[in-house]
C-alpha cells in the first residue's frame, strides 16, 4: 500500500515538474533574468487564447521567447522588443494595450465606473442633506395618517 | 425624472447586450495578420526541389500569389492540399509553398505523393520567415500583390469556399487596383 502511495506521489511531482516549461537561458545578472521574466509575462501567445508566452508550450511561444532572448542580448529596450513582435504578430500579443484611440475605451472603463459611483454616492448624501429637519420625511397630511394608525393600534379591539 | 431612472438599468443592459452580441459568431482564433498593407519581410532561404538555389522576397514580384505555409507535420495541410492542387491546375492560381518547420526529405516524400501545387517552394527549416510572417499555425495563406505587399491572411485550411468567398474577392480587388 505504501509502496503503491508512494508511486503516486512521484508520479504527481513529475507531472508537474513536466508540465513547467523549461527553457535554459544565461543572464549576466539577476536584474536581466527578472527584465526577461517580465517581458514574457506580459506577451501573450498567439496560438493560444489566453496564455503568456511564459506560460505556453506552443512553439511559437518558445519562437518567441528566443526572440525576446536574443533581442535582450542585442542589446534592445523593452519597447523594441514588444514592438517588433507586435509588427510580427499585432496587438493581440500585448496584455497591456497601448493607450491610443481604440483602446482609450478599454483603459478609460474603471475610471468612468468609479467617477460614476461617486457621483451617485454623492448625489445620495447631497438630496439627504439638503431633506435636512426643514423638511421631515413626512409631510403634515401623512404624520396624521399615522398618529391616527398608532393611536387605533393601541386600542383594545 | 424618477419615472426615467428606473428605465435606466433597462437601457444599460441593452447596450451592453447589443455589445456583446457582435462579438458572437467571430472566431477568436484567427487573428488579423499584422502584415496586411507591408511588403513580404526580407529573406534568403534555399529553395526545397534545389537546394544550392537561393530564394528572396523578389519572388513575389510581377504577379499576384498565394503564399501557402505547410509541412508535412501538419495534418490540416493535408486536408486542403487537394483543393491546392485544385487551385493550381484548374485555376491556374500562382502559389508559393513555405515549408515550415519541416525537413526536406519528409517534404519531397510528401510532394511526390500528393502532388506539387506550387510554382517555388520556399524551405523554412528554423522557421524564420515564418516567425517574421506572424505565421502561429499551419496551415495559412497569404495573398499578396504583384507589387510584393501582403494583402490578406487567411488561418487554417483553403477550401472551395474560402476560395469563392474570401480569397478570390480578395485577388480580384487587387488586380482591380493594382
Amino acid at each position: 500500500m505504501l509502496r503503491i502511495v508512494n508511486f503516486l506521489l512521484v508520479l504527481l511531482l513529475s507531472g508537474g515538474a513536466a508540465a513547467e516549461v523549461a527553457d535554459v537561458y544565461d543572464f549576466s545578472d539577476r536584474a536581466q533574468e527578472q527584465r526577461y521574466q517580465n517581458l514574457i509575462e506580459e506577451l501573450r501567445c498567439p496560438k493560444c487564447q489566453n496564455q503568456n508566452i511564459a506560460d505556453s508550450n506552443a512553439p511559437i511561444s518558445k519562437d518567441m521567447r528566443d526572440a525576446v532572448y536574443r533581442m535582450m542580448k542585442d542589446g534592445a529596450s523593452n519597447e523594441e522588443i514588444v514592438e517588433s513582435l507586435v509588427g510580427r504578430f499585432g496587438e493581440f500579443v500585448r496584455y497591456k494595450p497601448e493607450l491610443d484611440s481604440r483602446t482609450f475605451l478599454l483603459w478609460a472603463t474603471p475610471a468612468i465606473a468609479v467617477l460614476g459611483g461617486l457621483l451617485v454616492v454623492a448625489g445620495v448624501v447631497i438630496r439627504s442633506r439638503r431633506a435636512g429637519p426643514e423638511s421631515p420625511a413626512l409631510s403634515a397630511e401623512e404624520q396624521a395618517r399615522v398618529n391616527k394608525m398608532l393611536a387605533d393600534q393601541d386600542k383594545p379591539s | 425624472m424618477k419615472r426615467f431612472l428606473l428605465f435606466l438599468p433597462l437601457l444599460v443592459a441593452l447596450v451592453v447586450g447589443v455589445v456583446l452580441f457582435a462579438g458572437i459568431g467571430k472566431d477568436p482564433t484567427k487573428l488579423e495578420s499584422a502584415l496586411v498593407g507591408k511588403p513580404v519581410p526580407e529573406f534568403s532561404l534555399r529553395d526545397l526541389h534545389n537546394p544550392d538555389a537561393m530564394l528572396d522576397q523578389s519572388l513575389f514580384r510581377g504577379q499576384v500569389s498565394l503564399l501557402n505555409v505547410w509541412g508535412t507535420w501538419c495534418p490540416a495541410c493535408k486536408d486542403e492540399h487537394d483543393d491546392l492542387m485544385w487551385l493550381a491546375e484548374e485555376k491556374g492560381v500562382n502559389i508559393i509553398g513555405l515549408n515550415y518547420k519541416d525537413n526536406r526529405d519528409d517534404a519531397l516524400v510528401w510532394l511526390d505523393r500528393l502532388g506539387d501545387p506550387y510554382r517555388k517552394i520556399i524551405y523554412d527549416p528554423r522557421g524564420t520567415l515564418g516567425f517574421d510572417l506572424g505565421v502561429y499555425g499551419a496551415p495559412e495563406t497569404f495573398v499578396i500583390d504583384a507589387g510584393g505587399v501582403v494583402r490578406y491572411r487567411h488561418v487554417g485550411v483553403v477550401n472551395e469556399t474560402v476560395w469563392e468567398q474570401t480569397l478570390l474577392p480578395v485577388i480580384n480587388d487587387v488586380q482591380g487596383n493594382g
